[in-house]
């Protein structure tokens, strides 16, 4: 496999990686914080959704996932470009959607349908360019 | 009104430079060599000792602040969509000051994630 190409599929892994992670914490976060119910903004209220979160398994691994979308983020743009990166991450958006379609049987606006096609095709369009562009620093090992 | 179009552009602009800052201190922690459990603790060692990657920190957290505070003053259907503003910031940042090659392909594809992004969030 030529440099180039492993240069692709490795910041393609760690696209996937990133997107799987934000999506996934994001939805666990969502589900533990409705486990926990509607936080009341005083001291008290404050305290008490503190606890909750803490307590909750949910809300653990969705922390855990969202670490996971953290290091592969920064591990990524250690080689790729921001700005390759950065659009390509959007397809968490689509992937939302589509989650939403397929497992919570959400119903979805044309027009939020537009908005996932010009978001894949943008994306489409990112990933014609070169992963890297500019001078990345070697580690000696 | 004029005082959000500010705040907006605080938000912006403090999320994208941290952001930058932080992909600047992840290029000079140096990729690891092989994606295994080692190389990848041993990077992620060299880049929480990175300083750009703690000017990117405070920068990203007065981001995510003042998102609050605009969701605060204005609705959700009008900030979320405002804020995909950031790919394009991001990108231009990415261009002039981390150098990167951003070619017309890049652009159309950042512009039309940008658009993408403020249609899906508006709902």
């Amino acid at each position: 496999m030529s440099n180039e190409r492993k240069l692709r599929v490795k910041t393609l892994v760690m696209v996937l990686a990133m997107v799987v992670c934000a999506t996934t914490g994001d939805s666990l976060l969502k589900r533990g914080m409705s486990q926990v119910g509607p936080v009341s903004l005083t001291q008290t209220g404050l305290f008490q959704a503190f606890r909750g979160a803490m307590t909750s398994g949910t809300i653990w691994f969705a922390i855990l996932f969202l670490i996971g979308f953290m290091i592969s983020n920064m591990t990524v743009l250690s080689w790729a470009d921001y700005s390759y990166v950065m659009p390509a991450s959007a397809m968490g958006y689509a992937a939302v959607t589509l989650v939403g379609v397929v497992f919570l049987g959400e119903t979805v606006s044309p027009r939020r349908w537009v908005g996932v096609a010009l978001i894949c095709l943008g994306v489409f369009l990112v990933g014609q360019t070169k992963p890297r562009t500019s001078t990345v620093m070697e580690v000696a090992q | 009104m004029i005082r959000s179009a500010i705040t907006l552009g605080i938000f912006v602009l403090s999320g994208s430079a941290g952001e930058l800052a932080v992909t600047h201190g992840m290029k000079k922690a140096g990729a690891p060599e092989h994606l295994r459990i080692r190389d990848v603790t041993n990077f992620l060692g060299r880049a929480f000792c990175n300083g750009w990657f703690w000017v990117g920190v405070p920068l990203m957290a007065l981001s995510f602040y003042l998102l609050m505070v605009l969701l605060s003053w204005e609705p959700i259907s009008l900030v979320i969509p405002a804020s995909a503003l950031s790919y394009v910031v991001g990108t231009l940042g990415a261009k002039y000051i981390l150098k990167e090659d951003v070619n017309g392909i890049r652009w159309a594809g950042v512009f039309l994630v940008c658009i993408g992004v403020a249609i899906v969030a508006a709902g």
